[in-house]
């Protein structure tokens, strides 16, 4: 019932944007970019929530891993004059705030909620502390135009003329799914947030299993903090990530805990933004941006209002594994 | 996400072996949050020394400010206030096997519809305060009553609930402010100044918010311990199925319990905007309902802990602005010596530091998870 309720969806809004391409072809190109760009963060933080809660971790702190990479990043970018460098310290960063929640979550059995909770106040406290003015990065991120794609109308410029980034946000949710619905490590990482108890009886190490998810979710959450410094803003703010790892858990959630789903309700509240500030701009009609931020919030709670119970989170999310 | 897990709703500030109950859970209940504030503030004082500052100059700097002087005291009281009652409005949560992460939105709402109430309306002095105070903590019980049904009677987390409706609130009070209540002719974002007759007084140098914060902190260490309802708000945090059996109604109780702790997160909002600043800016109250999550785990869940550990934060977060012009230290110090605090309440470091011979699997105050 849902998978067509969404099928019918996406045709509908497929149709909408060709139809909007063949009216106006420049516009459109514009908007959806737009509307990529604004999702590429959201996509891989969904990703992060989805690994982690898959196998039974609540990561409320995405925000601050996001933040602490944000950081970490653009000064490593910026101090070693090299964007990989940099991307890599972001990325490196991410895994240890990774690390320290699954040390705090999952080793200590301490409450989930709050461990994320600490993150994110830590990763305020400690990126403000430490920010210094006056640093820029030594380059502008390259974008990779892939030959031959790109020159197909549409699509082309859309999807296929980007910064690395985009390409590894979209790879990264069609990997995530192959990985955890056809693989081994996907069944046990399922298992363990599911039936731990199940999980850990047939040999599956329900600690280990759980802390180096939640640790290599973390990498990812550090490439969509590199992203938001180094190639997004060029810069890096205070408080910079802007409410995006909240906005994660809600895509996380819309997307049913699926990677592609997630990716799909990322790329919807993408262009619903996109449309939004073009309406805007051309002043056909007055929708304050407040309205577009709360979208993915309110819909959030009411799809949870509405199918609670059918649609369901893995069953041993947020509590900590006992040995029996 | 079941409401009938006894598991996800016990809370850990119940001591589930009645054997240990005696002078040791005690003396725990003060010695880990005390240990764990030492220990945040030695850490927060490394951080302090690695920017090239004397760190005992500039905790001194800190509390000197505070406690100095009577405008420091002043200034003290005036922002534990609101502290006071975030964490009031956590802990009533924690009680009741609730984790609302959302004091800092019902907070906003509760602030905007005070500065309505204050601003839109010519009453006497004796009626409007109490209105615009009352109307305050009706819009933040109305906030957290989304979240308290949902959970009540869908079963869906307040926890993820609690997180979305934060965000809709910032952006729902930034658009009132902006446009349907912003002040005329001006280019700020800001809603009118509220009628002298809506402004919370002084009592001599002490805040009359202040007052009230006491007051409703006292009432509910009464309420919690000696009252019917208070009994059915702890038994519904220890044990639901156990609160069924004993004919409670859960979800009642849970719904109730939202709505109260969305009303005092209401209330801090609504003495701050009447008492302090006067009219609802968006940037104004940043932060003050996240700071009521790490009172009500450093109180313990216990509701006059919460003015002690209000009155810490209220100390760090007033002095924060002082300590930057005077050493360059930028207040933000204040957010990692909070965190770290809450680092050491929370996990199992301070406890086993405390007590070496054997661990303790339940000396921290927990959520009792609740899937999101």
């Amino acid at each position: 019932m849902r998978a067509r309720y969404a099928y019918m969806l996406t045709i509908v809004i497929l149709s909408f944007i060709l139809l909007a391409y063949v009216l106006d072809a420049t516009r459109t190109v514009s908007v959806l970019s737009f509307s990529l760009r604004y999702a590429v963060p959201l996509i891989l933080a969904a990703m992060v929530g989805v690994i982690c809660e898959r196998s039974g971790v609540i990561n409320i702190g995405i925000e601050g891993q996001m933040l602490m990479s944000a950081f970490a990043g653009f000064f490593g970018a910026a101090l070693t004059g090299n964007l990989i460098v940099g991307t890599m310290i972001g990325v490196g960063t991410g895994m240890i705030m990774g690390a320290f929640l699954a040390t705090g979550a999952v080793t200590w059995k301490m409450d989930q909620i709050i461990a994320g909770t600490i993150i994110n106040i830590l990763a305020t406290g400690l990126t403000s502390f430490f920010y210094a003015q006056g640093y820029v990065l030594p380059a502008i991120t390259p974008q990779l135009r892939i030959p031959g794609l790109a020159d197909i109308p549409l699509i082309g410029p859309v999807l296929f003329d980007n910064g690395l980034f985009t390409y590894a946000a979209i790879a990264s949710a069609f990997v995530l799914w192959i990985l955890l619905f056809k693989t081994i490590w996907g069944l046990r990482t399922r298992a363990v947030g599911e039936m731990p108890g199940s999980a850990d009886t047939s040999g599956v190490n329900v600690q280990r299993m759980r802390f180096l998810n939640v640790t290599f979710a973390g990498a990812l959450a550090g490439l969509a903090g590199a992203y938001l410094s180094i190639e997004a803003a060029s810069n890096f703010d205070r408080g910079m990530t802007a409410g995006r790892g909240f906005t994660a858990l809600a895509i996380m959630i819309f997307g049913a805990w699926n990677p592609i789903g997630a990716m799909a309700a990322a790329l919807f509240f993408g262009l619903a933004n996109g449309l939004a500030s073009q309406l805007q701009t051309d002043e056909v009609i007055d929708i304050p941006p407040q309205f577009i931020n709360m979208l993915p919030y309110v819909l959030t709670i009411v799809l949870l209002a509405i199918v609670s119970g059918r649609i369901k989170p893995p069953a041993a999310v947020g509590k900590p594994y006992e040995k029996e | 996400m079941s409401v009938t897990d006894p598991s996800q709703t016990d809370l850990g500030h119940t001591d589930p072996d009645p054997m240990r109950a005696g002078r040791w859970p005690r003396v725990q209940a003060v010695a880990i949050p005390v240990v764990s504030v030492l220990l945040a503030f030695a850490l927060g004082g490394i951080l302090i020394w690695l920017q090239g500052v004397n760190p005992f100059y500039a905790y001194w700097v800190l509390f000197e400010n505070a406690l100095g002087s009577s405008e420091g005291l002043l200034r003290v009281m005036q922002k534990s206030t609101p502290l006071i009652l975030t964490g009031l409005a956590v802990t009533i949560g924690l009680r009741t096997g609730l984790f609302n992460i959302g004091a800092q939105g019902q907070l906003l709402v509760g602030a905007i519809g005070a500065a309505w109430a204050g601003y839109n309306f010519q009453l006497p002095a004796l009626i409007h305060i109490p209105f615009a105070i009352a109307f305050g903590m009706l819009c933040g019980a109305a906030w957290a009553s989304i979240a308290g049904v949902l959970r009540a009677y869908r079963s869906v987390s307040e926890v993820i609930t609690t997180i979305m409706l934060n965000a809709v609130a910032i952006a729902l009070v930034d658009y009132l402010a902006s446009r349907p209540l912003k002040e005329p002719d001006q280019p700020i974002t800001r809603t009118p100044p509220v009628a002298d007759s809506a402004a919370l007084p002084d009592f001599g140098t002490v805040p009359a918010g202040f007052l009230i914060a006491l007051a409703v902190a006292i009432f509910f260490s009464w309420f919690l311990t000696r009252t019917n309802q208070g009994f059915r708000f702890n038994t519904v945090g220890m044990n639901p199925n156990a609160a069924n059996y004993a004919g409670i109604g859960v979800k009642r109780t849970i719904f109730l319990a939202m709505a109260v702790s969305g009303a005092l997160a209401g209330l801090g909002g609504a003495v701050e905007t009447l008492g302090i600043t006067g009219r609802f800016e968006p940037t104004f109250n940043a932060g003050l309902g996240f700071d009521g999550i790490t009172i009500a785990l450093l109180a313990r869940a216990n509701p006059l802990a919460t003015i002690p550990a209000a009155l810490l934060v209220g100390i760090l977060r007033s002095g924060a602005a002082t300590l930057q012009f005077e050493t360059g230290i930028e207040p933000e110090v204040v957010d990692v010596i909070l965190a770290l605090t809450l680092l050491f309440v929370a996990a199992p470091i301070v406890s086993r530091l405390l007590l070496r011979k054997k661990t303790q699997k339940r000396t921290s105050v927990d959520s009792g998870g609740g899937g999101v």
